[in-house]
């Protein structure tokens, strides 16, 4: 039998049965558009996660009091010691080294803001000005922290653009004071919602010299230093020089974490790719499970269609075309519910695209063939049985249409 | 040449041993037009689905043109129905999705013949049995006679020796039972041979050989009273 005419048959059979063909094709169909949905999901997430770190620049080292990675107890914690705080002195020691070309001292905390009868608490951030340049910050209106030493107490502020809108809903926030903690600022400029910031809310921030921010929360201590490397080769070199530093400062004692950017974002990528394949697995059940109907459904089709198979043995037909004949309606099905899915999938992608803007969706190319290949080959292996058992029919009994 | 030589039948139905066919030899001879009479059980389908190979013979020989056929795989016997047997059934047995000319044309696409080919025989035959018009109509848009001249266009387009019918005539009345049996007799005298499996007297007594059976043995076989030839 020629390949056109085994797809005539086999389609024929599928338009016969159209309700039966539509709910096989329905089952694949759900099984191949959750692949790609819950993929897609999984990769945007990790685009938008990973999106966001190299957005900062992948130069970027990240110094955080205490060591991660110490198993056990210190013999020196049952003294009463405890991990050295990084004070700005270290941020000046580390601003230094040879290959370091920003340092963005952090003080993080949270304080209320108020100005002519409104009061707001938000989280405020000291800093200085190499934090826009670290951060990739922009600027609504007017402008960031001046340059300066890092000591000098300026009592200037950045704000972000919902705290301005609240705290100044009539009138413009650049060169109006405000008072954050007992200390009253002048606003200097407002910042961009454009810009990004991991842990953040841009919109909701307030931004003031480091030393404003220690004494407002009476604390010497940096809750992170954000360095940037002069460029990327020279990380690893500036990752070492960053703890000998550190270590020469606190008395040999190694008690600082250093996080490149490139180790955050190889493990935002690990946990995100597991994410994603776990997802996968998951939806891939369900093809699994279309595949089980597709068989069932193929079972009922060889017993209802038992005379014909009769009769097609008895015009000339070998067994291994009667098989292809089943086998071909099931692959089929299969593909044509695999291609349903996929414009189902991509459809739904499209419209949580539209709903979530920020998240990057989009099937991983590896995800649609693996639901395509998977479906294809449910079809394949499910519908090999009711096929075979349709071959292997005795032509007598097939034409009585008995079983 | 149809050739059976001690051939045995038995099925095992629960704990009793059926002797479907019980040492039968028989001969039909190329062109023969042959009747197959005898009450129910009697084993006459059991002999047409032998004759046409759809069922193997439990003993005994059975040479279709010389050859022997006891020792075929059941590939090489696919291959013989197909160019070799035609198949009337009194059910018709249609694709009831395919139109006529897709049922006609149904053993040559299994054959794997061209479209050309294909279309140039099947609108041959259909001619031949006066259907040129019926050709897109499907089964449940043709009246019986039509469906059975249908089947036997589809039993005659890959040009067989043998034709066998298992009453052709039980779903039809008396008109189209007639036609039938008229097309089927015109085939027969263009050489085909013609083995016909009936209960009617009337379509016995048209064949020029009328073989009766009973508790699978042939209890008569004998030309026709008063049949040509």
């Amino acid at each position: 039998m020629r390949a056109g005419d085994l797809l005539h048959l086999a389609s024929e059979s599928l338009l016969r049965a159209r309700l039966r063909s539509a709910m096989m094709l329905v089952a694949t169909a759900i099984g191949v558009a959750a692949v790609v949905v819950l993929t897609s999901l999984g990769e945007g997430a990790r685009r938008y996660v990973t999106g966001e770190f190299q957005a900062l620049g992948t130069d970027l080292l990240i110094v955080l009091p205490g060591r991660s990675e110490t198993t056990g107890v210190q013999p020196g914690l049952f003294a009463g010691e405890t991990p050295r705080d990084l004070t700005l002195g270290d941020a000046r020691a580390l601003l230094r080294i040879p290959g370091v070309e920003r340092i963005a001292p952090l003080v993080v905390g949270s304080a209320p803001v108020s100005t002519a009868g409104l009061t707001r608490e938000v989280p405020v951030v000291g800093t200085n000005s190499d934090f826009y340049y670290v951060r990739n910050l922009s600027m609504g209106q007017g402008r960031f922290l001046p340059p300066g030493e890092l000591e000098r107490d300026m009592a200037v502020c950045v704000i972000g653009s919902k705290v301005a809108s609240e705290l100044f809903p009539q009138r413009a926030a650049v060169g109006a004071s405000v008072r954050i903690g007992d200390r009253r600022f002048r606003v200097i400029g407002v910042l961009g919602d454009s810009g990004r910031a991991v842990g953040f809310d841009l919109q909701e921030l307030v931004i003031i010299p480091v030393s404003s921010a220690q004494q407002i929360f009476n604390s010497e201590s940096l809750f992170r230093i954000l360095i940037q490397a002069g460029d990327h080769d020279a990380i690893p070199r500036t990752r070492t020089a960053v703890l000998e530093t550190i270590r020469a400062r606190h008395q040999g004692e190694e008690d600082v974490t250093v996080i490149t950017q490139d180790a955050v974002l190889a493990t935002f990528n690990r946990i995100f790719t597991a994410l994603t394949l776990t997802l996968a697995g998951i939806a891939s059940i369900s093809l699994a499970v279309a595949g089980i109907l597709i068989m069932n459904v193929m079972l009922v089709a060889v017993s209802q269609r038992t005379a014909e198979v009769g009769l097609l043995k008895a015009l000339g037909a070998r067994g291994r075309q009667i098989t292809a004949l089943f086998l071909a309606e099931a692959i089929m099905l299969s593909v044509a519910g695999a291609l349903a899915g996929l414009v189902v999938g991509h459809a739904a992608n499209i419209v949580i695209g539209r709903l979530y803007p920020a998240l990057p969706v989009g099937a991983p190319a590896w995800a649609v063939v693996l639901a395509m290949v998977i479906a294809v080959a449910s079809g394949v292996v499910f519908g090999l049985l009711p096929a075979r058992r349709a071959a292997r029919l005795d032509p007598v009994v097939a034409l009585a249409g008995r079983r | 040449m149809i050739e059976f030589r001690g051939i045995h039948r038995r099925f095992q139905v629960g704990d009793q041993l059926v002797r479907a066919l019980d040492d039968v030899t028989l001969t039909i001879a190329d062109g023969e037009y042959v009747s197959i009479m005898g009450p129910s059980g009697s084993g006459k389908s059991t002999l047409l689905n032998v004759v046409g190979l759809l069922d193997r013979p439990t003993e005994g020989r059975y040479l279709l043109d010389g050859r022997e056929t006891t020792e075929l795989d059941d590939d090489a016997l696919a291959d013989v129905r197909a160019r070799r047997i035609g198949f009337i059934f009194q059910s018709f047995h249609l694709v009831p999705r395919l139109t006529a000319f897709e049922n006609v044309e149904l053993p040559m696409v299994l054959a794997g013949q061209a479209r050309s080919a294909r279309r140039a025989r099947t609108d041959e035959v259909l001619a031949a049995l006066s259907l040129t018009d019926r050709g897109h109509h499907r089964p449940d848009q043709l009246s019986g006679g039509q469906r059975q001249r249908v089947a036997i266009a589809r039993a005659m387009v890959m040009r067989p020796t043998v034709l066998l019918a298992d009453e052709p005539t039980g779903n039809l009345d008396h008109a189209s039972g007639a036609e039938v049996l008229a097309a089927l007799e015109s085939l027969n005298s263009g050489g085909i041979s013609l083995i016909v499996v009936t209960h009617d007297d009337e379509v016995a007594a048209r064949s020029r050989r009328q073989v009766r059976m009973r508790d699978g043995r042939v209890v008569h076989d004998a030309p026709t009273p008063g049949a040509a030839g």
